[in-house]
C-alpha cells in the first residue's frame, strides 16, 4: 500500500457523545468486521467500558476503504481513552496520528472534555474534522453546535458531517472527509526504524504485545529490537497489524503504517508508552519527543475484606498490572486492616476502575482507604519527602514546609448552577481563575484546586449540585504550600491507622467532625459503649459516643429452644466476623467505607 | 448428674395467642384430642420399652393442657407413671390457662398427682391482658389461683409479660406486686419476644410495645420488684420464693436428660438433641416415625456456657477451662463486665447480674469467640 493512502486518526469525544458508537460505525462499514462478529462497540472490551460508556485502555484496528475515488485507502483508527487519568496514554495515542474526528453531541454541544482533547489534538499538529452527531434525536441542534465549535475551538465547523452513528446514518460522508481531509503520513522508508508505542497488552501466549506507529524506517521479524527508554532489547517474533477481531501477522512494519510487535517480551513495565522503538542493527540516534514516566497520582490501601483471600488479592494485582504499566502496588499492613497492598492509580477514575475490576473480575471482597494524595514535606533537615500514605506522615514538630499537589480545573456548566459550583469550589478551598459565557446561558469556569479536594467526592457534589449537567476536566499543575494536618480516629481511645488521613488544617474540624458522625452511624451499639474521637495530634476535637445496647437475650430456654438458641448464637458470631475486631471494637466494613463518602 | 425429667407436649389451645410462636393448634376436636391421647400413651409405652428410667420430674406444657378433658390428661400421667420409674417426691407441673379451669377439674388434677400448676396470668392489667389477646381477665386468674390453692396446690407459678404493648413501668410494678400477693411460689417473667410469622409480627404492636431498651429498663425493674416481694432470681426469667425453683426447667440448664413426648417435643437423652415433626396427624398415625434428629454431637463448651449463664449458679470456670473454654479471656471479659456492673467473678464462678442477663448473648459470643 502507498504510504499516500494511509490516514491514522483517532476519534475523540466527551463521555457519552458516541465515540465507540461512530468506530463501530466505520467499521462495519469499512467491513473490517463481518456481520456476525459484529457487537456493539467493538473496542471497548471491557464490560466496565461498556457499561461506563467509557474507553479505558487505547486500542487499535486497520481497515481498508475503498474511496469513491477509486482507490484504495488503508484507515487506522486508534481509540483513545477519553479521560483525563489518563491523559497522558491520550496525548501518545494522538501522537501515532496525523488526524483525530472530533465528535460532538448534536444535543449536548461542546463539554469539558471535548475542549480538552480537541486541545490536546491540536497541539499534537492534528488535522480536527468535527462531526455533529445524533441527528437522530428531536432536540438535535446543530446550528447552535457549529457555532459554538467555531466560536470557541475556532475550527470551521460548517461544513461537519451531520450524522447519527446510531441509526448509520451520513457515515459515508465521514469516510470521505477522512480521505479528503486528513492527511496522509510522512517519514522517510530508508532512515533508521523509529517506531511509537502507544499502547501494549499481555498475551498469555505471545508475552507483552506493543503496538506501535512506525515513523520511519521499517521493522521486520527477526529484528532485534531496542526500547530507548529502557533500553531492554528483544527479539522480535511476530510482527502485523490488528484486524478487528484478530491479529493479523504481516511480517514487517514500514514508515506510516500502525501494527503490532510480539518479541516474547514477559514484563509490561519493559515496554513503556511513548517509548521508543528502534533495531539494534540500524539505531536511530534521538528518540521521539514526548516521552515520560507517569507516576500515580491518587494513593489508597486495598485489603481483602477476609484476611484470608490475601494471596488471591495479591494475584488478582499481579495479572491487572501485566496489562496496565501505571498500576502500582506494593504490600501493606494495617494494625485495623491487616494485611494488604498501597496501590498508585493515575486518577480517581483509574482507581475506581481497578477496584471494581478487582472485585468483578476477581470476585474479591475489598476494603479500601481513604484516597490520599503525594504530599511534598520537607524536613527541618532540609530532606525532602513524598507522602503518599498518612501513616507515614512525619512529626509536625520536624516539619518546615508541607506541600499538596493543585490541580487546574475547568468546569462547563449551565450558567444558573454557577452560583452552587463557586460555592462548592470555595468549600474546597479553590482560587477562582476566570469564567467565560461560551454561549447566552452556558458558561466555562476555571478554578485551581487541592488535589486532595477533589479525590473524596468532589465529582458526586459536581452532580448532585448540577443535576449532572456539569461537566469537569483537570490538570495537575504542580505544588502549593498548605497547612496540612494529619487527622487520627480514635475508636475507644485507640488509633484507627486506616482511618487517618491528611487534611487541610481549616477543614480538619468540620471533617474530623462528619468523620465521627458518620462513624457513629454505622457502628453497630454493642456490649460496652464505644467513644469515637477525632484528634490531631493529642488535641481531641470531635466526639461521639455509640452507646452500649441494653438487651439481646433471648427470656425463654427451654428444652425446644437450646438448638436454635446455638444457631442464633452461631449467627451472632457469623455476624462478629464480618466485622474488624479493632482492640475491642467490632467496627462493620460499611464503616470504612462510608467515612470515604462524606458528602454534606 | 440428676434424675432425669418427661415433658408431655399438648398442642392445643381454645384458641391462639396473637404472640405465640408454640406449635399448638386452635378448635381441635374432642375426638382428635382422644386419639392424641392414645398415641401419647403408646408412645410412652414404645419410649421405655422394658427399659426403666428414673426421672423425678414430668411437665405437661402446650400448647393449654387443661383444655384437655381431665380423664385425658390424667391417662398420660398415668400411663407416665407406669412405664417410667416416676420418684417419690417428683416435681408434676401442668400448664393452666386460668380461663379453662374451675374448682373441680383442679381438685381432680391435684388427686391424680399434679402437685405444681403454672398458670399464664401474664398481667394484672384487663386493658394488657386483652391486647395480649387473653380471654381472661386478671379477677378470672386470680380465681383460678385461690381455686387451685383451695384444691391443695402448694407450688403455684405464674408467667408474667413484659413489655407488651400498652405496658408502662407503673403498670408493670402494679402487675408484679399484684402477682406477689397472691399464694404463688414462683413467676416467670418474660421479656416479650415478637416472633417471626405471629399476628404480633407487625409495625402496630411494635409501636405500641417497649422498644428494646426501654424493655431492658422495665425488665430492670420487675427484677428489683419482684426481689422486694421476696422472689430471688435464679434464671434470667424465673423468680421463686423460699427456694421453690422448677426442678423440670432446671434440667434443661443443668443440661440432664429430658424425654419430650408429643408432636413437636423436643428431648435431650444420652447426648443426643431429638424432636417430634409438628404434626398432629402424623404423630397421631405413628409417633416414633415422626423423630428426626436435631444434634447429635451437641458441643458441649458451647451448651455449658450458653445454659450455665442463664441462671444465677453461673458458670464454673474450671469446667469451662475443661471444656476447651479459654479462661484468658473469660478473665479478660469477666473484669469488664465487673466494671460495668454486669457480672462477677467469685471464687471460681461466673455470675451475671440482671444486666448482664440482658446482654448474655453478646456475653456468651465473647467468651466463645
Amino acid at each position: 500500500m502507498k504510504r499516500e493512502n494511509i490516514r491514522n486518526f483517532c476519534i475523540i469525544a466527551h463521555i457519552d457523545h458516541g465515540k465507540s458508537t461512530l468506530a463501530d460505525r466505520i467499521l462495519e462499514q469499512t467491513s473490517a468486521v463481518a456481520l456476525r462478529d459484529m457487537e456493539e462497540q467493538l473496542l471497548d472490551n471491557m464490560d466496565i467500558e461498556r457499561e461506563r460508556g467509557i474507553t479505558i485502555k487505547a486500542r487499535a484496528v486497520k481497515m481498508k476503504y475503498k474511496a469513491d475515488n477509486g482507490e484504495e485507502y488503508i484507515f487506522n483508527l486508534i481509540d483513545t481513552p477519553g479521560h483525563v487519568d489518563f491523559n497522558y496514554e491520550v496525548s501518545r495515542s494522538l501522537a501515532a496520528c496525523e488526524g483525530a474526528v472530533l465528535v460532538v453531541d448534536a444535543t449536548q454541544g461542546i463539554e469539558a472534555q471535548t475542549l480538552a482533547n480537541t486541545y490536546l489534538a491540536i497541539e499534537h499538529d492534528l488535522e480536527v474534522m468535527p462531526v455533529i452527531n445524533k441527528m437522530d434525536l428531536p432536540s438535535a441542534d446543530p446550528e447552535r453546535v457549529c457555532a459554538e465549535i467555531e466560536n470557541i475551538i475556532g475550527i470551521p465547523a460548517m461544513d461537519a458531517p451531520r450524522i447519527s452513528a446510531k441509526t448509520g446514518k451520513n457515515i459515508h460522508e465521514v469516510l470521505e472527509k477522512i480521505v479528503t481531509d486528513i492527511p496522509a503520513p510522512k517519514g522517510d522508508p530508508d532512515a533508521p526504524a523509529k517506531a511509537l508505542i502507544f499502547d501494549s497488552v499481555y498475551d498469555p501466549y505471545k508475552g507483552v504485545i506493543i503496538y506501535v506507529r512506525v515513523m520511519d524506517g521499517r521493522i521486520k521479524v527477526g529484528d532485534t529490537i531496542r526500547l530507548m527508554a529502557t533500553g531492554a532489547e528483544f527479539l522480535t517474533v511476530e510482527i502485523g497489524s490488528m484486524g478487528a477481531t484478530e491479529l493479523v501477522p504481516t511480517g514487517v512494519l514500514c514508515a506510516g503504517e500502525v501494527g503490532y510487535i510480539a518479541a516474547s517480551i514477559k514484563y509490561i513495565g519493559d515496554t513503556r508508552v511513548g517509548d521508543t522503538v528502534t533495531t539494534v542493527e540500524n539505531p536511530c540516534k534521538e528518540a521521539l519527543p514526548g516521552y515520560k514516566k507517569v507516576n500515580p497520582m491518587v494513593f489508597s490501601g486495598v485489603y481483602p475484606a477476609d484476611g484470608a483471600k490475601y494471596q488471591d488479592l495479591r494475584d488478582a494485582l499481579d495479572k491487572l498490572a501485566l496489562n496496565d504499566a501505571s498500576l502500582s502496588f506494593e504490600p501493606e499492613t494495617s494494625a485495623a486492616l491487616g494485611f494488604g497492598f498501597r496501590c498508585g492509580f493515575l486518577g480517581l477514575l483509574h482507581m475506581e476502575i481497578i477496584q471494581e475490576r478487582l472485585e468483578r473480575e476477581y470476585n474479591l471482597d475489598l476494603i479500601t482507604t481513604a484516597p490520599s494524595v503525594v504530599y511534598k514535606v520537607t524536613l527541618t533537615n532540609g530532606e525532602v519527602k513524598f507522602i503518599d500514605n498518612p501513616a507515614s506522615y512525619p512529626d509536625p514538630v520536624i516539619i518546615s514546609l508541607a506541600e499538596e499537589p493543585v490541580v487546574k480545573a475547568s468546569i462547563f456548566t449551565p450558567s444558573e448552577y454557577v452560583g452552587g459550583i463557586m460555592e462548592l469550589c470555595q468549600q474546597r478551598r479553590g482560587t477562582f481563575k476566570d469564567m467565560k459565557y461560551l454561549e447566552e446561558n452556558r458558561v466555562e469556569l476555571h478554578y485551581d484546586l487541592p488535589l486532595n479536594e477533589i479525590v473524596y467526592d468532589f465529582f458526586d457534589a459536581l452532580k448532585s449540585r448540577t443535576k449532572g449537567y456539569a461537566s469537569f476536566d483537570y490538570e495537575l499543575t504542580g505544588y502549593q504550600a498548605s497547612k496540612l494536618v494529619k487527622l487520627d480516629i480514635l475508636l475507644n481511645g485507640e488509633t484507627v491507622d486506616a482511618l487517618s488521613f491528611i487534611v487541610h488544617a481549616d477543614s480538619a474540624y468540620s471533617r474530623g467532625r462528619r468523620m465521627a458522625e458518620k462513624l457513629k452511624e454505622n457502628i453497630p451499639r454493642q456490649m460496652f459503649e464505644v467513644p469515637i474521637q477525632a484528634a490531631i495530634g493529642g488535641k481531641v476535637i470531635a466526639r461521639e459516643t455509640v452507646k452500649a445496647y441494653r438487651k439481646d437475650v433471648l427470656a425463654k430456654c427451654y428444652g425446644g429452644d437450646i438448638t436454635r438458641k446455638k444457631k442464633l448464637l452461631e449467627k451472632q458470631k457469623e455476624g462478629k466476623k464480618r466485622m474488624r475486631q479493632l482492640g475491642t471494637v467490632e467496627v462493620p466494613q460499611e464503616a470504612f467505607m462510608s467515612v470515604l463518602r462524606l458528602d454534606d | 448428674m440428676g434424675k432425669a425429667g418427661v415433658y408431655i407436649h399438648i398442642p392445643f389451645c381454645k384458641s391462639k395467642c396473637p404472640y405465640c410462636a408454640f406449635f399448638s393448634k386452635p378448635g381441635t376436636s374432642r375426638e382428635q384430642m382422644l386419639e392424641y391421647t392414645d398415641a401419647l400413651c403408646r408412645d410412652i409405652k414404645e419410649t421405655t420399652g422394658s427399659r426403666s428410667i428414673e426421672v423425678d420430674t414430668v411437665y405437661f406444657g402446650g400448647g393449654t393442657p387443661t383444655v384437655m378433658p381431665d380423664n385425658a390428661l390424667i391417662r398420660i400421667l398415668n400411663a407416665v407413671k407406669d412405664r417410667f420409674n416416676v420418684a417419690e417426691n417428683s416435681e408434676i407441673t401442668v400448664e393452666a390457662n386460668p380461663g379453662t379451669v374451675d374448682s373441680d377439674r383442679l381438685i381432680a388434677l391435684r388427686k391424680s398427682g399434679f402437685n405444681r400448676i403454672s398458670f399464664g396470668v401474664q398481667s394484672a392489667q384487663d386493658s394488657e391482658l386483652r391486647s395480649l389477646g387473653r380471654a381472661h381477665s386478671f379477677e378470672k386468674a386470680r380465681e383460678a389461683i385461690l381455686a387451685a390453692e383451695n384444691a391443695g396446690f402448694d407450688n403455684i407459678s405464674c408467667d408474667l409479660m413484659i413489655g407488651t404493648p400498652y405496658q408502662t413501668e407503673k403498670s408493670l410494678i402494679q402487675s408484679v406486686d399484684a402477682l406477689c400477693s397472691m399464694p404463688i411460689v414462683h413467676i416467670s417473667a418474660y421479656m416479650l419476644s415478637i416472633e417471626k410469622g405471629t399476628p404480633f409480627d407487625c409495625e402496630r404492636i411494635r409501636s405500641l410495645s417497649a422498644d428494646s431498651d426501654m424493655t431492658a429498663e422495665l425488665y430492670l425493674s420487675a427484677v428489683k420488684r419482684l426481689e422486694e416481694n421476696g422472689f430471688e432470681q435464679y434464671e434470667i426469667s424465673s423468680f421463686c420464693k423460699n427456694g421453690m425453683r422448677s426442678r423440670h426447667n432446671m434440667k434443661y440448664w443443668l443440661r440432664d436428660d429430658y424425654y419430650g413426648l408429643g408432636a413437636s417435643a423436643h428431648s435431650f437423652v444420652g447426648g443426643v438433641r431429638y424432636y417430634y415433626e409438628s404434626d398432629i396427624l402424623s404423630y397421631i398415625k405413628d409417633p416414633k416415625n415422626c423423630i428426626r434428629t436435631e444434634d447429635n454431637m451437641p458441643n458441649e463448651l458451647e451448651e455449658y456456657t450458653m445454659l450455665s449463664l442463664r441462671t444465677t449458679d453461673g458458670l464454673n470456670v474450671n469446667r469451662f477451662a475443661f471444656l476447651g473454654g479459654d479462661s484468658d479471656r473469660l478473665a479478660k471479659l469477666a473484669a469488664k463486665l465487673e466494671k460495668n456492673d454486669m457480672g462477677r467473678l467469685c471464687n471460681g464462678v461466673l455470675r451475671l447480674t440482671p444486666k448482664g442477663f440482658l446482654v448474655s448473648n453478646g456475653i456468651i459470643c465473647s467468651l466463645l469467640a
